[in-house]
C-alpha cells in the first residue's frame, strides 16, 4: 500500500460508516462480554433487521466505555445515549423506543437506579463530564477488530505523516516537545529515552510494548488494547522510525486473552493492507510486530525481566546499568514503553506536541487514565488531565463514597504505590505530588477506601502480593518481602510488638534501597506510606510493654 | 578498553573500562564482601553484598555488575553500606536451616566467612524454619536444601563451565529452589556429569560429597576461574 491507497482507503471507511446516520455501540470489553455483550449486540442487530432499520443504523461492537459495574452498555451515536445493564432480551423494546418513537428508554438509562435525573446525553453526566480523552478517545466508539473504522478516525495518518514528512530527529523532537512521560509507573521522559536509544549505532533495535499491567485491581492496558489495538500498533510503529528499529514485540499477560486477540487481529489487518511489513507506505521504512504472550508473572513487568521473558529466560531481572536503551533484548539497543504511552503517541504526531502539552500541569503533560475502584459509587475507568486533584476524582467523578462510610484513604500505584488521606485529598495526580505524600503514580491504578478499612491490613496485603510475585534472585526482595509480611501479619493479630514496628522500619529502608530491581525497589511503599499517614493504627493494634510483662512473654 | 582513573574510598586508582567495580577493587586489595560472585562464571548481582555508592547515582549499585567509568568516585564501606551487609547476612542466616554445629563446610563456607565479617553475634529476625528437602538421590553427592543460599553458583557453572545444564531454579520468592532437571531427583538425572563443579562453587555445605563429617568438606572454588582462563589459552592457542 502506498500514501495514496491508504487516504482512498481512509475515505472509503469513512464513506461506508457516513453512510449510516446513527450507530449503536455495543460494549464488547472482557467485563461486559462476559455479562453477554455478544448476546447482546446480536439481538439488536436482529431487531433492527426487524424495524426495517438496518440501513439507516449501524450496531457494532466497540471496547470499554469505562463503566464495567454497569454493563453490559449500549451507547447510541450521535446522541450519546448510554444504556445500562441491557439484557438480550431488552433489544427490541430498546431499539423500537430509541429508533421508531425516538424516545429514550428513561429507565434503562445510564444511572438510571442511583441518579435522581439520569442524562439523556451521557457526556453531560459528571463522570463523562470532567473527563478529558486523548487515549480512550476512539475506545468505546470504533470496532477494534476493524482497521476501516480506525482508518475512518483518521487512524494511521500520524504514520503516514512521519514517513512521509519526518526526520526521525523530528519525530524524537516532537515527543520531546510534548513532554510525555512514561506511562507504565516511573514517569520517565519519552522523548529522551527515544533519543537515547536512537543514539545507539546498531543495525539492530527493537521496539518492545509493556502490556504486562498486573498491578491488582488495574485494567487501563488492557481497555485500550481491546478498546483501540491499532492506536497501539501505530505508536509502536512510530517508535520503531525514530529510533531505527525493524522489529517490534508486543508483551501482553497471558490472562488478558481478549486483549492478545484482538492486537493479533489488528497485526494481521495491517499486515494486509500493507501497514506492517517491508518498505511501508512507499517508504524504506520497514517494520513487523510480534506478540509475545507473557505467563502471569509481576516481575516480568520489570523491564530487564521482560526482556529475558521474551528471549525465552526465566523471568528475573537483571542489574541496570547497563539499561536496555543500550544493551535490551538479545543485546541489541530496545526501546520499551508501555501500552499507554504507546497510545499518545499518535495523537502527538497528529496534532503536535505543543497541543498534547497544553493539557496537564507543567511537569507532567497530558492526560492519565486510571482505573477506579473500591468503595466509590461509579467505578470504572476514566480518564483527565494530570493535575486533577483526587477530590475532582473521588466526589465529581466517582461520585464519593458508596455506602455510608467516610472517605479514609485512596491507594495509588498498587503494590509499588501507597495511600493518600484525606488530608490531602485536594492533591493534583501528577508524578511529583503524588511522590511528595509517599506514592507513586503508577500504572493508574487508583482503590478508593473507606474508614471500613484497616490500613494495617492494606501493608499487610500488599507485602504479601509482593512477597509471592518476589522472582527470588536477590536476597533483599525475597527475604525482606517475607520477614516484613510475617511481621505485618503478626502485628493485624494483634501479636505485634513496638519491637516489630521498629524491624519493619529499619527491613522497609534496606530493601528499598538494596534490592535489584523495581519490585523489591517499591514493596515498601505501602507500608511506609501507610506507617506516614495512619501511625495511629499501627500503635493500637500492638501488644503493649506491660502486657508482655504481665503474661511473661519476651520481647523477641 | 580504556585507562581510566577512579577513586574508590578516595583513594585513586588505575583502572580500566573492561574492569567491574570489584575486579579494580580486588586488583587493589580493598576488601569486598561478595556471595553469588565466583570467577569464572559471568556476574548477575543478586547477593547484594558488593553494594556500593557511586557520587552522582541515587541508588545503590552491585560492585560486581557495574563497570568501572572516568572519575568515577566510589565509597565501598559507609555506614550505612555496613549496616545493610550485615541485614543481608542476617536474612541468609534466617531464611533457611543452617546449623554450622552439624555441616560438612563448617570452617570452610563463604557464608560462614561473610558471618565473622559483618561482625555477627546475633540474628535479630524470627527464623523462618522452611521445609527443605535433602537430595540424597545421586551416587556421590547430597543436595541440601537447607543451607542454599540461592546464589546460583551452581546453575552458573553447569551451564557456562560444564555445559551440561544439570540444575535450574523453580518457584518464585521464598520458595524459590534449586532444581536438577526438571524438579526430578539428581541421581536420576540425564544432563548431570557427576563433574563435581557445582559442589566446588557451592558457597555453602549445600553440596557436598557423600561420606563427609562435620567441618571436613574441602572445596576450591578458584579452580573454576583458573578453569575458564586455561580454556581460553587453550582455544587461543589452539
Amino acid at each position: 500500500m502506498n500514501r495514496q491507497e491508504l487516504q482512498t482507503a481512509a475515505d472509503k471507511a469513512r464513506q461506508q460508516h457516513g453512510h449510516y446516520k446513527q450507530k449503536v455501540c455495543v460494549c464488547c470489553g472482557t467485563s461486559c462480554m462476559a455479562s453477554n455483550a455478544e448476546q447482546v449486540l446480536q439481538h439488536i442487530q436482529e431487531a433492527l433487521k426487524e424495524n426495517g432499520l438496518d440501513q439507516e443504523v449501524e450496531a457494532n461492537l466497540t471496547g470499554c466505555m469505562g463503566l464495567c459495574n454497569q454493563g453490559p452498555l449500549v451507547k447510541v451515536l450521535p446522541d450519546h445515549t448510554i444504556y445500562q445493564k441491557v439484557t438480550p432480551a431488552d433489544a427490541d423494546e430498546l431499539v423500537k423506543a430509541q429508533f421508531v418513537a425516538k424516545q429514550p428508554l428513561k429507565e434503562m438509562l445510564l444511572f438510571a437506579d442511583t441518579r435522581p435525573e439520569p442524562f439523556v446525553n451521557a457526556n453531560d453526566d459528571p463522570f463523562f463530564k470532567k473527563q478529558h480523552k486523548i487515549i480512550l478517545k476512539d475506545c468505546g466508539v470504533i470496532n477494534p477488530e476493524d482497521i476501516e473504522e480506525y482508518l475512518a478516525h483518521d487512524g494511521y495518518q500520524a504514520l503516514d505523516k512521519v514517513l512521509t514528512s519526518m526526520l526521525p530527529e523530528e519525530v524524537i523532537a516532537e515527543v520531546k516537545h510534548s513532554r510525555l512521560r512514561g506511562r507504565g509507573g516511573a514517569g520517565y521522559p519519552t522523548g529522551l529515552k527515544w533519543e537515547t536509544v536512537y543514539k545507539h549505532v546498531n543495525d539492530q533495535k527493537y521496539v518492545v510494548c509493556n502490556g504486562d499491567e498486573g498491578d491488582p485491581g488495574a485494567f487501563m492496558n488492557r481497555s485500550v488494547l481491546e478498546g483501540n489495538p491499532h492506536s497501539v500498533l501505530e505508536g509502536m510503529m512510530i517508535a520503531g522510525y525514530a529510533i531505527g528499529a525493524s522489529k517490534g514485540y508486543a508483551y501482553i499477560r497471558g490472562e488478558y486473552r481478549l486483549a492478545i486477540k484482538r492486537f493479533e487481529t489488528a497485526i494481521k489487518q495491517a499486515r494486509k493492507m500493507g501497514l506492517l511489513g517491508r518498505q511501508i507506505l512507499g517508504s524504506n521504512f520497514s517494520f513487523d510486530v510480534e506478540i509475545r504472550i507473557g505467563a502471569g508473572a509481576f516481575v516480568c513487568g520489570e523491564e530487564t525481566a521482560l526482556i529475558a521473558s521474551i528471549e525465552g529466560r526465566r523471568g528475573t531481572p537483571s542489574p541496570r546499568p547497563p539499561y536496555p536503551a543500550e544493551c535490551g533484548l538479545w543485546g541489541k539497543p530496545t526501546l520499551i514503553n508501555n501500552v499507554e504511552t504507546y497510545a499518545n503517541i499518535a495523537p502527538i504526531i497528529r496534532h503536535g506536541g505543543e497541543w498534547f502539552s497544553a493539557t496537564g500541569t507543567a511537569k507532567s503533560a497530558g492526560t492519565k487514565v486510571f482505573a477506579l475502584a473500591g468503595k466509590i459509587k461509579y467505578s470504572g475507568l476514566i480518564e483527565v488531565p494530570m493535575g486533577t486533584s483526587l477530590r475532582e476524582i473521588v466526589y465529581e467523578i466517582g461520585g464519593g463514597i458508596a455506602g455510608d462510610g467516610q472517605f479514609k484513604a485512596a491507594q495509588t500505584g498498587g503494590p509499588s504505590g501507597g495511600c493518600i488521606p484525606e488530608q490531602h485529598l485536594d492533591v493534583g495526580m501528577d508524578y511529583e505530588s503524588l511522590m511528595s505524600l509517599g506514592s507513586i503514580m503508577g500504572s493508574g491504578g487508583l482503590i478508593v477506601m473507606d474508614d471500613s478499612s484497616d490500613m494495617v491490613d492494606v501493608a499487610r496485603f500488599f507485602m504479601e502480593f509482593c512477597m509471592d510475585e518476589s522472582c527470588g534472585k536477590c536476597a533483599p526482595c525475597r527475604v525482606g518481602t517475607k520477614m516484613m509480611h510475617d511481621m505485618l501479619q503478626r502485628i493485624v493479630d494483634g501479636q505485634g510488638t513496638q519491637h516489630d514496628v521498629e524491624r519493619l522500619q529499619e527491613l522497609a529502608l534496606y530493601v528499598k534501597e538494596a534490592s535489584l530491581c523495581g519490585l523489591g525497589g517499591s514493596a515498601p511503599n505501602p507500608l511506609l506510606s501507610t506507617l506516614r499517614h495512619f501511625p495511629h493504627e499501627y500503635e493500637q493494634r500492638l501488644v503493649p510493654p506491660h502486657a508482655l510483662v504481665a503474661t511473661g512473654q519476651t520481647v523477641k | 578498553m580504556a585507562a581510566i582513573t577512579i577513586y574508590i574510598n578516595e583513594q585513586k586508582i588505575a583502572a580500566d573500562t573492561s574492569q567491574t567495580i570489584l575486579e579494580v577493587c580486588k586488583a587493589n586489595s580493598i576488601p569486598m564482601l561478595t556471595l553469588c560472585h565466583l570467577k569464572g562464571l559471568h556476574d548477575i548481582g543478586a547477593c547484594r553484598l558488593c553494594l556500593v555508592e557511586i557520587e552522582g547515582v541515587n541508588r545503590l549499585l552491585s560492585a560486581c555488575t557495574t563497570y568501572a567509568t572516568d572519575q568515577m568516585s566510589i565509597k565501598t564501606a559507609t555506614e550505612k553500606i555496613q549496616r545493610y551487609q550485615r541485614i543481608t547476612v542476617e536474612l541468609f542466616f534466617a531464611e533457611r536451616n543452617h546449623v554450622c554445629a552439624v555441616c560438612v563446610a563448617n570452617g570452610n563456607c563463604e557464608l560462614q566467612d561473610a558471618g565473622y565479617a559483618v561482625g555477627l553475634d546475633a540474628i535479630r529476625y524470627p527464623y523462618l524454619y522452611p521445609k527443605c528437602d535433602v537430595d540424597t538421590s545421586h551416587d556421590w553427592f547430597v543436595m541440601d536444601h537447607n543451607r542454599c543460599i540461592m546464589c546460583t553458583r551452581c546453575v552458573r557453572v553447569c551451564t557456562e563451565v560444564e555445559g551440561a545444564g544439570n540444575w535450574g531454579v523453580m518457584n518464585r520468592g521464598h520458595q524459590v529452589r534449586i532444581i536438577s532437571d526438571f524438579n526430578t531427583p539428581w541421581g536420576e538425572s540425564t544432563t548431570c556429569t557427576d563433574c563435581g563443579k557445582c559442589m566446588h562453587a557451592c558457597p555453602t555445605g549445600a553440596i557436598w560429597p557423600k561420606a563427609m563429617a562435620q567441618g571436613q568438606l574441602d572445596k576450591f572454588p578458584e579452580m573454576i576461574g583458573e578453569l575458564v582462563e586455561k580454556r581460553k589459552l587453550l582455544t587461543a592457542g589452539g
